[in-house]
């Protein structure tokens, strides 16, 4: 699979844009990447292990939250992009 | 630090906000980063307030429009290099749901205080640091 890296998370990524990974699902793809790259850790996952809020994970086109999430498979042709959210807004 | 962007850009922008006042713009800016860190602007990218409860005073990009402006920019031998968003009503200042709501961290946030329909004052903030550590810094912009 090939990995998107936003910009933020660069830094933490060797300054690299885009990554090419084996895993044959989500959660396989993120364990390698944060293996390769333990400083990502703490940039994806809160102390409890869990994705931060902000973080949102396609495979190609789909979110995976509305497919297996984590164990959401990927194939080798297939792109997984991390998306930190953007939002706000005037109102305190 | 600074954010350079043509005057074509600058009134862009701007424009957006004025037509969708009174509800909150929004769009994605794309370009380069220069070795010190500084943006220069190539394109900008509208996007469609996600917020329909409350677009008056709150914007929401949706990560679907995001991932696929990420992966056309991409393609162009461009990033992501920040956002911009308008304020209706409210000075061109970051709020606290703007700082609470920004995570990319390098990345420039440009907001355009747009009055009874007009743009008046158009700012950018780069956000630094994460978490509880992060901050806006203000930033030049360098209309070219």
């Amino acid at each position: 699979m090939k990995i998107l890296i936003p910009t933020p998370l660069r830094p933490y990524a060797g300054k690299q844009a885009s990554i090419e990974l084996s895993g044959a699902s989500v959660n396989e793809g993120l364990r390698e990447l944060t293996t390769r790259y333990p400083d990502l850790r703490k940039q994806l996952f809160s102390d409890d292990g869990k994705l931060r809020r902000f973080v949102n994970l396609y495979v190609n086109d789909e979110d995976i939250r509305y497919l297996q999430n984590e164990n959401t498979p990927v194939g080798p042709n297939d792109t997984l992009s991390i998306i930190p959210s953007v939002a706000g807004g005037c109102l305190n | 630090m600074s954010l350079s962007l043509t005057k074509s850009h600058w009134i862009e922008l701007r424009k957006h906000g004025e037509e969708t006042f009174p509800h909150e713009c929004c769009g994605v800016l794309l370009g380069t980063f220069d070795e010190d860190g500084s943006k220069v602007v190539q394109a900008t990218v509208r996007c469609t307030n996600q917020r329909s409860d409350s677009p008056h005073n709150r914007y929401f990009i949706d990560p679907k429009e995001l991932v696929r402006i990420h992966r056309q920019a991409s393609e162009h031998g461009q990033e992501i290099v920040g956002f911009y968003h308008s304020h209706p009503q409210h000075p061109a200042l970051w709020s606290k749901t703007d700082l609470e709501e920004a995570h990319w961290t390098g990345c420039s946030y440009v907001i355009t205080s747009v009055m009874n329909g007009a743009a008046t004052v158009t700012n950018s903030f780069e956000l630094t640091g994460m978490d509880e550590n992060k901050s806006f810094l203000n930033e030049k912009i360098i209309v070219l």
